[in-house]
């Protein structure tokens, strides 16, 4: 097996491990803000998706790499934004209603 | 350092800030900062992309992002609460396409010059990412009901799709060995749209929940390839916390309705067309209908009461009135909570965000473990919409589909209200007894307009006492 492989696992592995600590100790509360602030992570496609938009390879890998960059981007910015605004409602005590 | 280094220091700073930042996330306090932090790590991520040495034109970059920005904040900004799960299963659909796409872009540009790692990986990044959205949109469309939330079934269902799943296998093996069949990798391809497709169809909407969360973890699973195809850590890093959410929210899903997730992933079918069969009697004749002025009558006497939300109260926008009510009945002395069983709403947590939006402050909002023990202490549990999680026969009786899944005990408070627009089942189409028990009176309508009614009447009462 290549080194590359072994350290790859390494990062999964570990990643996946400290990702279930964090995680599993999140309250049901913030379950809908948690899982739309990983699907917001996620968009970090990105990375993948601006090199296929930006390597002006050939026609197709720009228009598929293109349509990536938009999907990921919709999810980075949207997911963000709902999640913030999602987040700014929670509120601990009753408000004083002016 | 070269900017190679510089790249990959900037990755691992992004890695450190999602980690940190999911974690704060935990916390209703600093979740908000949490989401800060994450962004940053976001920008780390896109800043040290832009550097890599193969983008050499920004034009079509710049194009997407203004466009995605564009989508992404309107859909940020209008979609509406009650309507998260379906922007979700949308925003899975769309990882799972970006995935895929760079995927088939990778292969297409690479080919055959990619080493075996990069091809198995590149193979499941696509297979994955094109399973994750047809079964995005799928599920998309069963929440919004331009499909029909019907599981559909039929025979050799499983085998079908457990023949697909080892077929795909197979052209990413066949793939690593031929690394030119082209062919075989447009395969694998059809091979993930299909199976997305077919995956979702026999669950039924009463699952969707974790549906949603398996989508989740396949878009995470998908992501995580996509680092092992390109050697990527902060993509496996991600792949990792995104794969991980799914699985844990999924799993607690399950264990709220007593299902493993073997059973609802394969055996949805079989469970819902036992569930049809059953004869629906009518329980209309032996209830205990009662008129808003009873509900008040027996709620202005009340010291503790507790609210049980579900799905049906968010369709009928009834949680402002829900909140009108619990000042109403706070200002005169009695002690409100809310009680929120995990699958009360279309996903994880979803209840919780509406009340959130009702303005209900979350300290009166109780998890099913914290509240269950006081149902026998409570005066009055009005329920707003919920049918299953609270159908005591998931206690009572083994024949009953939903028996051994954790309900609400709303039959041992001394009095249930229940708010319910008619007698027919609900979501999973399963009787409850429960609205047919003597200490239960039951008001029949539009919740929404039950409740402004029983809001007036409750005040009235009031006044009348002072």
């Amino acid at each position: 097996m290549s080194t590359t492989l072994i350290m790859g696992l390494y990062v999964f592995v570990l990643g996946a491990f400290v990702g279930w600590q964090v995680l599993s100790k999140v309250p049901h509360l913030l379950h809908t803000p948690l899982m739309s602030a990983t699907n917001a992570i996620s968009g970090i496609s990105l990375v993948g998706s601006l090199v296929a938009a930006g390597s002006d390879h050939d026609v197709m890998t720009t228009v598929l790499g293109s349509i990536a960059v938009t999907a990921a981007t919709i999810n980075v910015v949207g997911g963000f934004l709902i999640t913030d605004r999602m987040l700014r409602m929670f509120k601990k005590r009753p408000e004083i209603v002016r | 350092m070269t900017t190679t280094d510089l790249v990959q220091l900037l990755y691992l700073g992004a890695s450190i800030l999602f980690i940190l930042g999911l974690q704060q996330l935990g916390k209703a306090d600093t979740a908000r900062r949490g989401v800060r932090l994450a962004e940053v790590g976001m920008l780390l991520a896109v800043v040290g992309t832009l550097l890599h040495a193969e983008i050499i034109t920004y034009q079509w970059i710049v194009i997407s992002v203004v466009l995605g920005s564009a989508i992404g904040t309107a859909m940020g900004l209008y979609i509406p609460m009650v309507k998260m799960p379906e922007r979700i299963a949308l925003s899975h659909a769309f990882g799972g396409l970006a995935v895929a796409l760079v995927g088939v872009a990778e292969f297409l540009r690479h080919g055959a010059a990619l080493d075996k790692l990069a091809l198995t990986a590149t193979g499941l990044e696509v297979f994955l990412g094109a399973l994750t959205f047809t079964g995005s949109l799928m599920a998309f469309g069963k929440l919004q009901g331009v499909i029909p939330g019907k599981p559909v079934t039929y025979r050799g269902q499983n085998p079908l799709n457990l023949a697909a799943l080892a077929l795909a296998i197979a052209g990413v093996a066949y793939l690593v060995a031929v690394p030119t069949a082209t062919g075989v990798f447009a395969a694998v391809l059809v091979l993930g749209l299909a199976l997305g497709v077919l995956l979702v169809l026999p669950i039924g909407g009463a699952d969707m929940p974790v549906v949603i969360c398996l989508l989740n973890a396949y878009a995470g699973l998908a992501a995580a390839a996509t680092g092992f195809a390109l050697g990527n850590n902060v993509l496996i890093i991600c792949g990792a916390l995104d794969g991980g959410s799914g699985i844990i929210l999924g799993l607690m899903m399950s264990k709220a309705m007593n299902r493993s997730f073997r059973n609802v992933v394969f055996g949805a079918g079989a469970n819902n067309v036992a569930t049809e069969a059953a004869p629906v009697t009518g329980p209309a004749s032996s209830a205990n209908v009662g008129t808003t002025d009873d509900a008040a009558a027996v709620l202005t006497s009340a010291r503790s009461v507790i609210i049980v939300p579900g799905y049906g109260m968010a369709v009928s926008q009834a949680q402002y009135i829900v909140r009108d009510l619990a000042a109403a009945l706070a200002a005169n002395g009695a002690t409100v909570r809310y009680a929120i069983h995990p699958v009360a709403g279309r996903m994880p947590g979803h209840m919780n965000v509406l009340l959130a939006e009702a303005n209900v402050p979350y300290e009166q909002l109780f998890d099913l473990d914290a509240i269950n023990d006081d149902f026998g202490q409570t005066d009055v549990a009005i329920v707003v919409g919920a049918n299953d999680v609270v159908n005591p026969a998931a206690k009572s009786s083994p024949s009953s589909p939903i028996f051994g899944m954790p309900v609400l005990a709303v039959d041992l408070a001394r009095t249930a209200i229940c708010f319910k627009r008619s007698f027919n089942p609900g979501f999973a189409g399963i009787e409850n007894e429960l609205f047919t028990r003597p200490s239960t009176m039951m008001v029949l309508g539009d919740a929404k307009k039950s409740l402004s009614a029983l809001v007036q009447a409750v005040k009235g009462e009031l006044r009348q006492a002072a």
